[in-house]
């Protein structure tokens, strides 16, 4: 089936570009994989129908996001070749996770519940990703809490970065 | 005239057929738009502008001087010498991609038009059928999406060029188009409350927004320029950041920055950046005028379906599915070219904001002025529907 070959197309890409982020040593190639990453990311959720998210993905995370990056790169002027080896630890740890990510994923479809409940599914099933509506609905009924959640991390996420980079003067209490 | 073969043709001949189509429109159309804009500045500067080339043949045609003077042989004189010159690869650049850059600017400016329809017909069975490369829901959030690419072309440009002036272009193009994006997408989101009534199942089409503004009544058929202008203001301000024009042309500023990202480039690869601007700004206002100027409609309250059922009762070839799509597509070409003719006029009449002053407007004015119009537009549509 031509999808079957799209997914792995793309697949390919998103992992082969997403490991091109870990080991390219020029900053400015990093970031542009990461690109290519998500924009690979994007295509996957088109395969799943969910197109919205697919748009989403690329207008925040690709147009946005990745742009942002690139700008603090630049700003920051790090050229390749000031990027440590990796440390010992950092080996051990990374080979370590990855095993457990072997291992969860052999688990995970061994066990094959997966596919079950995708088949229990047999009538069609709009994805929550596809249309405005399915998507508005369920983020502002099942998921409500979760993204109230994350909405608060980021909140606190910009008030640290504001705290932290900002110099407040005679305000002994802040610090 | 009948038409079946063309729909007995496999899908993808067809989709092949009518994206070339549409490629060979918009392109030379955002090539001509180069030389537009040498005529025009020159008309608002009191010069004459570009008015001596002609090839030498063509010369002995009578009256076609007029045409001389109004330039079109320069566009072609200038096309090939795009394409001929000796296209420097500067030493010193990151060779990939300095190369890749413009490239990269045409990807985005050529596919953001898919999603674009620009004309209507009403089929035999008497319903309105849009003419587009791809008719989606997400219609706008999908322009959106593959514009925003746009920037990594210049922030590539800038950076892979090793050199001053290039990388402060793209650092600048970086920051303003992330500033202005913001405030672009909250002001059309008034729009889409507005059209997406409750019950609906939600939508985002282009298409759709057309169609709401070719309502009957008053309120029907007034364009959203008469009902939300400061959303139809913020979007125009947002859309000249957006495509680096004058006022907002601080990646290029030839004046502080000798040419900012595209100092380096030469020939055709500097060509590419240009039409891909161009491009950027062809699409740009044809989502304007879509989302604010009723689309392909010829006037507010005067709808396309209206007028060629109007001129049917003269002209009978008029009822043609044809007749009306052309009509249509030309209606909203006119458009356009005013629309970018506005561009030009804007160019050549306001002078460049400092740097600091378009973060100013774009974080500290544009920015508040579309939540606030959001937030009344919230309110006042939420009471409507009560």
């Amino acid at each position: 089936m031509s999808s079957d070959i799209l997914f792995y197309l793309f697949a390919v890409l998103t992992t082969g570009s997403a490991l091109a982020v870990v080991l390219n040593k020029n900053t400015v190639a990093s970031a542009l994989s990461l690109l290519i990453s998500l924009v690979g990311v994007a295509a996957l959720f088109v395969l799943l129908d969910a197109f919205l998210l697919a748009a989403l993905m690329v207008f925040v995370y690709a147009g946005a996001v990745v742009a942002l990056f690139l700008f603090i790169v630049m700003l920051l002027d790090t050229y390749g070749g000031d990027r440590k080896p990796f440390k010992k630890a950092t080996i051990v740890a990374s080979a370590f996770a990855l095993a457990l990510l072997v291992l969860g994923l052999m688990t995970f479809t061994r066990r094959g519940s997966l596919e079950t409940s995708v088949s229990a599914a047999t009538t069609e099933v709009v994805p929550v990703g596809a249309s405005l509506r399915a998507y508005g609905e369920q983020l502002f009924t099942t998921y409500l809490l979760p993204v109230q959640i994350v909405g608060f991390l980021l909140l606190i996420a910009m008030l640290g970065v504001i705290v932290l980079s900002k110099k407040f003067e005679g305000l002994e209490d802040v610090k | 005239m009948d038409f079946s073969f063309y729909f007995d043709l496999p899908l993808w001949i067809r989709l092949t057929l009518q994206g070339l189509a549409v490629i060979l429109v918009l392109f030379p159309i955002a090539a001509a738009c180069s030389m537009a804009e040498r005529k025009i500045s020159a008309w608002i500067q009191g010069r004459p502008g570009p008015n001596r080339t002609i090839p030498p043949l063509l010369a002995w045609v009578p009256g076609i001087w007029i045409l001389q003077k109004l330039g079109v042989f320069q566009l072609a004189a200038d096309g090939g010498k795009f394409v001929f010159k000796e296209d420097p690869v500067p030493g010193g650049v990151n060779k990939f991609y300095f190369i890749a850059a413009p490239i990269l600017a045409m990807i985005p400016a050529l596919s953001t038009v898919t999603v674009v329809p620009f004309g209507a017909y009403l089929d035999s069975a008497g319903k309105l059928v849009p003419i587009v490369l791809a008719n989606v829901d997400i219609g706008l959030l999908a322009v959106f999406a593959v514009s925003s690419l746009g920037v990594y072309a210049v922030i590539l440009a800038g950076w892979a060029s090793n050199s001053k002036y290039p990388f402060l272009g793209g650092v600048r193009a970086s920051a303003q188009l992330i500033s202005y994006e913001l405030s672009m997408t909250l002001s059309v989101l008034p729009v889409f409350l507005w059209i997406n009534a409750p019950g609906g199942q939600g939508t985002l089409s282009l298409f759709d927004v057309v169609q709401f503004q070719s309502q009957p009544g008053f309120w029907g058929g007034a364009w959203f320029v008469f009902t939300m202008p400061l959303s139809a203001f913020i979007f125009l301000v947002a859309l000249f950041a957006e495509t680096n024009r004058q006022p907002f042309d601080m990646p290029e500023s030839e004046s502080d920055l000798v040419g900012g990202f595209h100092t380096e480039y030469g020939a055709f690869k500097w060509s590419l950046f240009f039409v891909a601007e161009y491009c950027h700004m062809i699409v740009g206002s044809a989502v304007f005028i879509l989302l604010f100027f009723g689309g392909w409609n010829p006037l507010p309250w005067v709808t396309l379906t209206d007028s060629v059922n109007a001129l049917a009762g003269v002209l009978p070839f008029a009822a043609h599915p044809l007749f009306m799509g052309a009509l249509g597509i030309a209606i909203f070409l006119g458009k356009i070219l005013f629309s970018i003719f506005f561009f030009m006029w804007v160019r050549w009449t306001l002078p460049r904001f400092r740097y600091d002053q378009v973060m100013n407007i774009g974080w500290k004015k544009l920015l508040p002025l579309s939540i606030a119009n959001l937030i009344a537009y919230t309110l006042g549509i939420a009471l409507l529907h009560k």
